[in-house]
Parts: C-alpha cells; sequence; structure tokens
C-alpha cells in the first residue's frame, strides 16, 4: 500500500517561504492571489494491506518525526 | 566539573563549545557519538552547533530521535544541566526538552552578524555570572532561529521568567528592529520549568576571548561552573 502525507504549516503560523513564493507570482504577473502556504508532501510504500492498520502506523509516524505538531498539520491519503 | 559534547554527524562547533568549557573549567568535556546509547557520569551535557543530519526534514528533527538523545532526555529528568546552542537549541525543541519550534528566518535568509543580547533572568544556573538587564554582544549564525509558540506557551515562558536572553540593540530596546530573525517576543534563549535545560540560538562559546572580538560569553560558562 502507498500513502502520501501532506504536512501544513498551522493557521497563524507565519509562513515567510509562502509570502516569498506570493511575492514572486505576483511579480510574475499573476494576479487575485493571496494567502500562499508552503508545505511538504512525503511519499511512504508500506507492506501492511489492513487500510486501517496502515493509517494508524502512519499517524504514529507523523506524531513522532514526519510533523512537528507545534507548528505543522498532517494529512495522510491512502492510495491503495 | 564533568561535561559532555554530543557530536551528530554534520555538527561543525563542536571544537568552539570544548574550547570554551575547558577555558572555564580547566577540564576537557567528553565528546559522545550521537550513535551511542549511553553517556558518561557528567554534570553537565552540551549540544553544540552545526547541520544534524544536513538539516533534513526540520532542523534537528532527526538529531532529537537518535540513540545518544534518549539518553539525554533522561538524564534531564534527572536534573543535570543541558546546554542546547544554535542547531542544539533546535534539537532541544524538538526532542521535546523545551517547548515552541525555530523556523526559517522571516528574512529567509542565513544571518551571521554580532548581535546584542538582552539577560532578562540573571538567576539560572546558566546566568548568575550576569546582571539582570544586562546587554551582552555575541555572534549569530543560523538560517532557523525564528522562534514560535503558541501565545498561550509565551505568556507562561515570560510569567515564568523562562526567558533568558533576548534580541535587543546596545540600550536593550526590544522591538522588531532589533529582532533580526523574526523570533516571537524577541526570544533568543529560553530554560526549562525546572531549570536545567537551557537552549539559545546565539553563540557564546565564540564570545571567549577579547582578542577573539569580545568575551561577553564567558559569563555563560563561568556561571554553569559557578553552579554545579
Amino acid at each position: 500500500m502507498k500513502a502520501k502525507v501532506n504536512i501544513t504549516l498551522k493557521n497563524g503560523v507565519l509562513d515567510p517561504q509562502g509570502k516569498a513564493i506570493e511575492h514572486a507570482l505576483l511579480s510574475l504577473g499573476f494576479t487575485g492571489i493571496d494567502n500562499v502556504r508552503q508545505g511538504k508532501v512525503i511519499e511512504i510504500e508500506l507492506d501492511e494491506d489492513n487500510a486501517e492498520k496502515a493509517q494508524a502506523d502512519i499517524k504514529n509516524m507523523c506524531e513522532k518525526l514526519l510533523a512537528n505538531t507545534v507548528i505543522e498539520n498532517y494529512d495522510i491519503e491512502l492510495l491503495g | 566539573m564533568k561535561s559532555a559534547v554530543i557530536l551528530f554527524p554534520g555538527t561543525n562547533r563542536e571544537n568552539d563549545a570544548i574550547k570554551a568549557i575547558e577555558q572555564a573549567s580547566g577540564k576537557r568535556p567528553e565528546i559522545i557519538w550521537h550513535g551511542d546509547n549511553d553517556l558518561p557520569d557528567v554534570d553537565l551535557i552540551v549540544i553544540p552547533g552545526g547541520f544534524s543530519y544536513g538539516d533534513y526534514l526540520r532542523c534537528g528533527s532527526m538529531a532529537a530521535k537518535s540513540p545518544i538523545m534518549r539518553a539525554v532526555i533522561t538524564r534531564a529528568n534527572n536534573g543535570v544541566a543541558i546546554l542546547g546552542i544554535c542547531n542544539g537549541f533546535q534539537i532541544l525543541t524538538e526532542s521535546g526538552l523545551l517547548p515552541g519550534a525555530l523556523m526559517r528566518n522571516s528574512s529567509l535568509k542565513f544571518i551571521c552578524k554580532r548581535t546584542n543580547l538582552l539577560v532578562e533572568n540573571a538567576d539560572t544556573s546558566f546566568t548568575n555570572q550576569y546582571k539582570l538587564n544586562e546587554i551582552i554582544n555575541v555572534a549569530v549564525a543560523h538560517h532557523d532561529g525564528n522562534y514560535f509558540a503558541d501565545d498561550e506557551t509565551l505568556n507562561r515562558l515570560e510569567g515564568e521568567g523562562q526567558v533568558v536572553f533576548r534580541y535587543s540593540d546596545i540600550d536593550g530596546n526590544v522591538n522588531d528592529e532589533t529582532c533580526l530573525n523574526g523570533s516571537q517576543r524577541n526570544i533568543a534563549g529560553i530554560i526549562n520549568d525546572k531549570g536545567n535545560v537551557m537552549g539559545m540560538m546565539p553563540h557564546p562559546e565564540n564570545a571567549i576571548n577579547n582578542l577573539y572580538g569580545g568575551s561577553d560569553g564567558c559569563g555563560l560558562f563561568n556561571s554553569i561552573m559557578e553552579a554545579i
């Protein structure tokens, strides 16, 4: 089973990199954009076939290492 | 005083830390490799600066999960003095020994320069040789020193005297202009609630000799000698 973990900064945490990307987009002439936020995507292949077990395993990985829950949220996608 | 300096792959300030400890205590610290499971019997553990594990994932995140950090956490819980400088501070927050997180500098630039710090708490094991509200001049060299914590945590840190150093100007003014990296409330260094774990982004170990541009960092290492 393959899984994808999306890690994003929590609301209220300033994202200077997102801001810089936003400025760059504006300077390229893109208009009508706001609140650009940068995150990370981590893909993992698992031996586990049980979706519930896989979800629990990855949640544990997120809490222990993949995300810093002081500043980040995470979202797990199982890709089957 | 017996001490240990922890070495991770990518650590590069260990010799500066060793020199500063040796100068203050007259004894050379033991160097402990990150893959070790045990620590010798020591009174002080220093986690020096650098780019442990190439700063992969998040600064300090990999190092925080290394075998030696389990031993460091046990010692911290037993009251042993722990000092994390720069990457060491990042490792201490990632390991949960200190609250908050260190994010990318608000300017997005690596900042390498001298800065003034306001000593906000001169009653700790790491700052007892300074005076309250003394201004010290030390160097910073980091890309990710932007201290973040939620308001509740920041209020608690301030209320309990756990904010030890703030970025200031030479007159002790603390404001957005003197906050070189975007840290919330100009925080440059904090201590845990038990008072034995301290983390700071600036480098006191590089300010220990006037021949090399300043000795304001000596107070920190002399404070530890006084306390232990």
